[in-house]
């Protein structure tokens, strides 16, 4: 385990969210070379050569997201996406919490390479000590001058505004956060016209997580082509990694990407339980298709888990052992999306509310293996066909459940029936007709 | 009204009137798909109690929240809707702090829950008469984030964590408890939530804001009895506490030198406390400013 250490190098420090102990450490340094000694472009350039990739979810290029910013003279916007909502991550929470500044002098960063003038993070509102301590680190901030009118006089001005969201999970999609920011019900928007464009206040917004931002300054100290050597060639750099569920050490790791699975599964948080074995696990969230215990020696990157039919999304590992039946974790996460559903769009609506009938009816021995059938096809319906991915987010791993253990639910059905006999005499509190029409579907 | 609103949505037991017609109704589907035979009697269809809304439909839909008859709310009067010097000086705070003042929604929202304890209608009129914005719009983004109560809640917001990594390790279990010790306190909230993100502490809650975890069973009493007289969740295992467990958190970078970053210790106590005192950051708690980070920090408390 000789990968390096970025991020997390000496988290604990104490004192660390303070602006004088960030600074001993040749805090904000990099800001103040960026603003004084570069121009935007070279900056950008560091960051496009970096090579690297959101840390949110989707994965998409940074320097090229802030490329797309228009060069245009109207106002231009940055906005930190820090409503980390999706089950099983937790890695940002630790940045905010132990060292707020890494993450400003990032956003300062990023909204000098993008031309922005007002930045604002966004943070979930059950974040409520990690907010308070940004609140302060912001304080400090703007009287150390690193903040607010020409920035240590390099005539570059930037506003940062801490807002603080309500507990909604949609609010972390990006269109959806920026709804919300504007002060309306977070629903996600059509795109096009893409942020980029047309984002917060109809200007051009960049959006991105907190571990993209915070690394910018990591990657101008190292500069871009020393940053993309580490990790694959095409997932460059390190990645916060949240593992959590049925494993001894829970916690983040910071890992090199390409580092196989196992390593972080085993290695670094333990494994399962004594006795315990690896049924699935999550590789990226839960909003990530399921992966075997077959699966563990995949290389943890980008490309290795699309590969591989999933994704590394959040990086959130959720592993479960094989102690817990497929069918509640399926449920437990159809009711999340569920609830989490904004109802914007009918086949993420609708397509939710089906699957957690479909699954009751699993769990209560009410279904027959067509059942199956119907709720994976419900899946492939949802998928591709709303705004935002929310319900692909459901669709995708209640999909690959499935289709990989489908003798185990076939067997649940089986079981729950025969512990309630009855259950297949007594139609289900579903209108028969809409199952007929369903069948035939 | 706000209040009424969600109370109606729970479907009410059918009453017969109701029972009835819902045996119509589905009487109507069954003969349609059923071969009935020339000379025997038309098949009695079975007796199916349907679950209705109080409205008689079996979707939720209007429901008598919805007055037809009445004008929509206008923006409230300033004459006629006196609001809180406190509360109005805060949303204003926040009304200028953005290009546009829509963007206040939430934090006005949040601010006006604390002062009244929930969004109550006259919280949501008084925040709607200093923002000038309609009482309706309001209450349409009250009703879509789950922080923001439209139903009177108890002063203590605790939020459980029931998603999958949590409830792997026995959330379910903790949330059935605590409801059960709390059941009989108006004063407390004891919430299913989703994912917190906090599953490296599972399972674990959210009281008051403050993040406590892992909570084993044992714990719930001393918790819950912690919780009533508002001191702070056990002190030993609030998240802030809580060290890396990345090996690497020691180490220094393979970058370039970085002669501070090799000055962390392994053994770091308490990254300085966020001086947050105990209190609620949304819930209706105590009428007052926030949480604010000027506050007197917090009185020390003991380590793991």
């Amino acid at each position: 385990m000789t990968s390096p250490t970025i991020l997390f190098a000496g988290i604990d420090e104490p004192g660390l969210n303070t602006i004088d102990v960030y600074r001993s450490r040749g805090g904000y340094e990099m800001a103040r070379r960026a603003l004084t000694e570069m121009t935007p472009e070279a900056v950008l350039d560091e960051l496009l050569a970096s090579g690297l990739r959101g840390r949110g979810g989707a994965g998409f290029p940074s320097g090229k997201k802030i490329s797309f910013i228009p060069k245009a003279n109207v106002d231009k916007y940055l906005v930190c996406n820090a409503d980390e909502s999706e089950p099983g991550t937790f890695k940002d929470r630790e940045l905010m919490q132990k060292c707020p500044h890494m993450l400003i002098e990032g956003i300062i960063i990023g909204a000098y390479a993008a031309g922005a003038s007002r930045s604002f993070i966004y943070i979930r509102g059950e974040y409520a000590e990690q907010a308070d301590i940004i609140d302060a680190a912001l304080l400090e901030a703007e009287q150390a001058g690193l903040l607010g009118e020409n920035i240590l006089g390099s005539g570059f001005s930037l506003s940062l505004v801490l807002h603080r969201g309500a507990g909604a999970y949609i609010c972390g999609e990006e269109t959806g956060l920026l709804d919300s920011l504007e002060g309306k019900r977070g629903n996600p928007r059509l795109k096009p016209p893409f942020p980029a464009n047309q984002g917060l206040y109809q200007g051009p917004t960049v959006i991105n997580n907190v571990e993209t931002l915070a690394t910018m300054p990591h990657i101008l100290r190292m500069g871009g082509e020393e940053y993309a050597k580490i990790g694959t060639e095409s997932s460059a750099g390190t990645k916060l990694v949240s593992v959590s569920g049925n494993v001894q050490r829970p916690g983040n790791y910071e890992i090199e990407l390409g580092v196989p699975s196992r390593e972080i599964i085993y290695d670094l948080a333990g494994g399962p339980p004594d006795g315990r074995e690896v049924k699935f696990w999550f590789p990226g969230g839960s909003s990530s298709p399921v992966l075997t215990k077959d699966d563990l020696d995949i290389p943890y990157d980008f490309d290795s888990l699309a590969k591989a039919k999933s994704m590394l999304g959040s990086g959130a590992i959720i592993v479960v052992d094989d102690s817990v039946p497929v069918v509640s974790v399926a449920l437990k996460l159809a009711k999340f999306y569920k609830h989490e559903s904004c109802g914007k769009c009918t086949p993420c609506r609708e397509g939710t509310r089906w699957t957690v009938s479909m699954l009751e009816r699993v769990d209560q021995g009410l279904a027959t293996p067509m059942d199956l059938d119907i709720m994976a096809s419900v899946q492939e319906q949802i998928i591709g066909n709303c705004l935002c991915v929310l319900g692909d987010a459901m669709a995708m791993p209640i999909g690959s459940m499935v289709a990989k253990f489908r003798e185990e639910f076939e067997a649940h059905i089986e079981a729950a029936r025969a512990r309630n006999p009855f259950a297949g005499d007594d139609p289900p509190d579903v209108d028969p007709v809409l199952i007929q029409g369903a069948a035939g579907a | 009204m706000i209040g009424r609103k969600k109370r109606n949505r729970a479907p009410d037991a059918p009453d017969q009137a109701e029972a009835a017609a819902g045996a119509d109704a589905v009487g109507g589907t069954t003969a349609a798909i059923t071969v009935q035979r020339r000379g025997q009697p038309a098949p009695v269809a079975p007796q199916r109690e349907v679950t209705r809304f109080g409205h008689g439909s079996r979707v939720p839909g209007w429901d008598d929240a919805v007055d037809l008859d009445r004008d929509p709310a206008q923006i409230p009067d300033p004459a006629t809707t006196p609001v809180p010097a406190p509360l109005r000086t805060e949303i204003e705070a926040h009304m200028a702090k953005y290009p546009d003042f829509h963007s206040a929604t939430i934090p006005a929202l949040a601010a006006a829950q604390r002062h009244h304890g929930w969004c109550s209608p006259e919280a949501i009129w008084q925040a709607a008469c200093v923002m000038r914005l309609t009482p309706g719009y309001l209450i349409s983004v009250a009703s879509f984030y789950d922080m923001l109560e439209t139903r009177p809640v108890g002063r203590h917001a605790v939020y459980v964590c029931t998603n999958i990594s949590c409830s792997l390790c026995g959330a379910d279990e903790l949330y059935d408890r605590l409801k059960q010790e709390t059941a009989a306190d108006p004063d407390v909230n004891v919430r299913g939530f989703e994912c917190l993100g906090a599953c490296d502490i599972a399972p674990m809650a959210s009281v008051d804001g403050v993040y406590v975890g892992p909570i084993t069973l044992d714990e719930v009493p001393k918790l819950v009895e912690q919780i009533r007289e508002g001191l702070p969740p056990l002190p030993g295992k609030q998240l802030r506490l809580r060290k890396s467990t990345d090996p690497g958190a020691a180490r220094t970078t393979t970058g370039t030198a970085d002669p501070g970053i090799a000055r962390a210790t392994a053994g770091a106590a308490d990254p300085v406390s966020p001086t947050r005192t105990h209190g609620t950051p949304m819930g209706g708690g105590p009428v007052g400013p926030p949480a604010a980070i000027e506050q007197p920090p917090a009185p020390p408390e003991e380590d793991e």
